[in-house]
């Protein structure tokens, strides 16, 4: 496969946005003119059971509709998956994987399975608590993503986001300005 | 493809057929001579009918012609010998009989 | 001009389907197909279609009320998926055989059992008899430009049948890409309006729909039906050529991918066909004479069309996503097998079964089964016929 394209899988539990989280993203890329596919995987339809999403994210179409087997970027929406989930499985160490977690990479380091490439955290709860006044990771987890993985141009990301919010609060523009903090914080606070 | 339902019959090939077998008209059971399911038969006694015409409306294959506020002989090619005019007829005018 | 975008398989065929704005729209949720009336009762609250949304109480409702509909004259639609597919099963026979070009989304999804939500083909195979017409998208892309072309398919004089559009659950259905959408304006003239003949609700024309047929009938009326399945064959290039020529993208009853020296090729249908011909581009670089074709059009089958294409071929593998239980092989070998019956010269050709339930099929998969058609190719053995992929199983995969 060309490496113009860029492949990442998400962890997360039902109910926590892992799957919105990879819509998100693959909305973005669109917007900066790529060719993108979001798409879940189901196991048992319930809240809290472990999911994955995947992003394909590229220059022409991709006609492959398999899962992501050898991501190069993961992006963990709970940390509480590492020590279920083998979330590295296949991850290329010249990737990277963005755990949300206040902790630093280091400290998670231990739990993913011997993975040498880079780990990265976000502290996406106090980021989109602070911006948004509620738990919603998604956002701050989707401009790590981008910051880390550049599968998307940041500026222009940080552009048709603001574009895309100003059309999705057309009715609560007071919601805009804090997404838009969100995701600048995070872009800056992500570390590894 | 035949369009009228007198055209279509038990010998017509598979092309004079409507399609989805659609019938576009009213009235098409004139056609079918459904007297020959008959095992028995209805017989009219004129003699004593009183022409309190109970029976037409009771008889469901409409076999019971009515002119004039009379009624008249059986249509025998409907009639399928059910014999529920017999039975309602409180003149004893009509007889059931075996057909052979 | 086409409008870029991005949506789901389920976005994609709701959004066919408000811009074709059909009179009846007869719905019960199934997954994975419900997002498709989900969507589409938001058209209706926005007053974007003028559609009567009818929401009944099971999908045999849901198919009888677009029979009732589509004999008053009206377009009448619907979607389900898997078990309710099944419990269709009945009344898509009538549908059928009334001759009532009822337009059928089908999100296509494993029945039970076990109990599974996720994707193969067993629904819509089990009702390959039904005398609907089948046409399966490998992506959003084709589940859209088939819901363009399904009207005016099925209402064609001389066809008018229903048309099952299928989709696969959840890897087209809820997979969001990149789709080239064309306007209202546009999609309303090329599928254009709805004037059947005759039809319940014409007042100067009493008309009767699904009579009985004694035994001096009913031989007949399903030579007419068989007739008319064949006449799809056509209708679907025809429409197919218009849509090309309106909009710029081709379709036929299958689509072949570097077929024309092959000597090793897959058949297969669906998602699995663009996965498949990573596989092929990669083994032709490597020098393998690989290629592939993918059924876009199961029922009418393309039997002489297929077998044509297939004929100098060494060794071909037919992937079935669906098991019919016949302890011989799936739908898809066993119509494409007879296809080459009478070939003079044909090709090998084994069946995998594989997907069942949503198992996932890889560009790896793939490149194995050429591998072991190379093998076929090379030594004339066929070796087992009908095997499973993607199972876990104490013995090796045949290779």
């Amino acid at each position: 496969m060309s490496k113009t394209m860029t492949e990442i899988r998400w962890h997360g539990r039902g109910g926590q946005g892992a799957k919105t989280a990879s819509l998100l993203l693959a909305d973005a890329a669109f917007m900066s003119g790529k060719f993108v596919q979001s798409f879940p995987e189901y196991g048992p339809e319930r809240s809290g059971a472990p999911i994955t999403a995947y992003n394909r994210i590229s220059d022409e179409r991709c006609s492959i509709h398999s899962n992501i087997y050898d991501p190069d970027y993961v992006a963990v929406v709970d940390e509480t998956l590492l020590e279920s989930v083998d979330v590295t499985a296949g991850l290329s160490p010249e990737g990277a994987i963005i755990i949300n977690s206040a902790k630093e990479p280091g400290a998670l380091r231990p739990l993913l399975r011997g993975y040498a490439g880079r780990v990265y955290t976000i502290d996406a709860g106090t980021i989109s608590r602070k911006h948004l006044g509620a738990y919603f990771p998604n956002t701050p987890m989707l401009a790590a993503v981008v910051a880390v993985s550049k599968c998307v141009d940041p500026e222009d990301f940080l552009k048709d986001m603001e574009t895309s919010y100003r059309h999705k609060f057309a009715s609560k523009p007071q919601l805009v300005q804090g997404n838009l903090d969100c995701l600048v914080e995070a872009m800056k606070e992500v570390k590894e | 493809m035949k369009t009228r339902a007198a055209d279509i019959h038990e010998t017509s090939p598979w092309q004079d057929l409507t399609t989805g077998c659609e019938i576009y008209e009213g009235g098409t059971s004139r056609l079918t001579l459904t007297g020959e399911w008959r095992s028995k038969v209805p017989v009219w006694d004129p003699a004593k009918c009183k022409q309190c015409l109970l029976c037409a409306p009771f008889c469901p294959d409409s076999s019971i012609p009515v002119t004039d506020g009379k009624r008249g002989q059986f249509d025998l090619d409907h009639c399928k010998g059910c014999g529920i005019c017999y039975k309602v007829c409180p003149f004893k005018a009509i007889d059931w009989k075996e057909v052979h | 001009m086409s409008i870029r975008d991005r949506l789901s398989g389920n976005e994609a065929i709701a959004t066919a389907m408000r811009q074709i704005n059909p009179d009846v729209f007869a719905m019960f949720p199934i997954t994975p197909s419900t997002e498709i009336p989900q969507y589409f009762a938001q058209y209706v609250a926005d007053g974007r279609v003028d559609t009567e949304f009818i929401c009944v109480e099971s999908e045999h409702s849901s198919m009888s009320a677009c029979i009732g509909a589509e004999a008053a004259g009206c377009r009448a639609i619907t979607a389900t998926s898997s078990a309710g597919l099944s419990f269709m099963n009945e009344v898509l026979y009538v549908a059928a055989s009334c001759r009532l070009p009822i337009v059928l989304a089908v999100a296509c999804r494993a029945l039970t059992g076990p109990i599974n939500i996720n994707h193969d083909y067993s629904d819509s195979m089990a009702e390959r008899d039904s005398g609907f017409i089948q046409i399966y998208a490998e992506n959003n892309q084709e589940a859209y430009d088939n819901y363009l072309q399904a009207h005016r398919i099925g209402e064609t004089p001389d066809v008018r049948l229903p048309v099952m559009i299928c989709e696969d659950g959840f890897i087209t259905s809820h997979a969001l890409e990149n789709i080239e959408l064309e306007s209202d304006e546009a999609v309303r003239a090329f599928v254009g309006e709805y004037h059947p003949e005759n039809y319940l609700l014409k007042s100067e024309n009493p008309l009767a729909v699904g009579p009985y047929g004694t035994s001096p009938y009913y031989m007949e009326a399903r030579v007419a039906q068989a007739e008319a399945m064949k006449n799809a064959k056509r209708a679907i290039l025809d429409v197919a050529a218009d849509f090309e020529k309106t909009f710029g993208r081709k379709y036929g009853l299958f689509e072949p991918y570097r077929l024309e020296d092959a000597e090793v090729a897959l058949v297969l249908m669906g998602s699995s066909a663009g996965t498949a011909r990573a596989a092929v581009d990669e083994l032709r670089e490597q020098g393998v004479r690989a290629g592939l074709i993918k059924v876009r059009v199961f029922r009418p089958f393309p039997a002489e069309e297929l077998a044509e294409a297939l004929k100098d071929c060494k060794a071909v593998a037919v992937l079935d996503k669906s098991e019919g239980f016949s302890a011989c092989g799936g739908p898809l070998f066993a119509e494409t097998a007879a296809a080459c019956v009478n070939l003079d010269r044909r090709p090998k050709m084994v069946d995998i079964v594989y997907g069942l339930g949503g198992r996932d099929f890889t560009v790896d998969q793939a490149k194995r089964v050429f591998a072991r058609l190379e093998k076929i190719a090379a030594t004339g053995e066929t070796g087992p016929v009908y095997t499973h992929m993607g199972q876990r199983d104490l013995r090796e995969e045949v290779q």
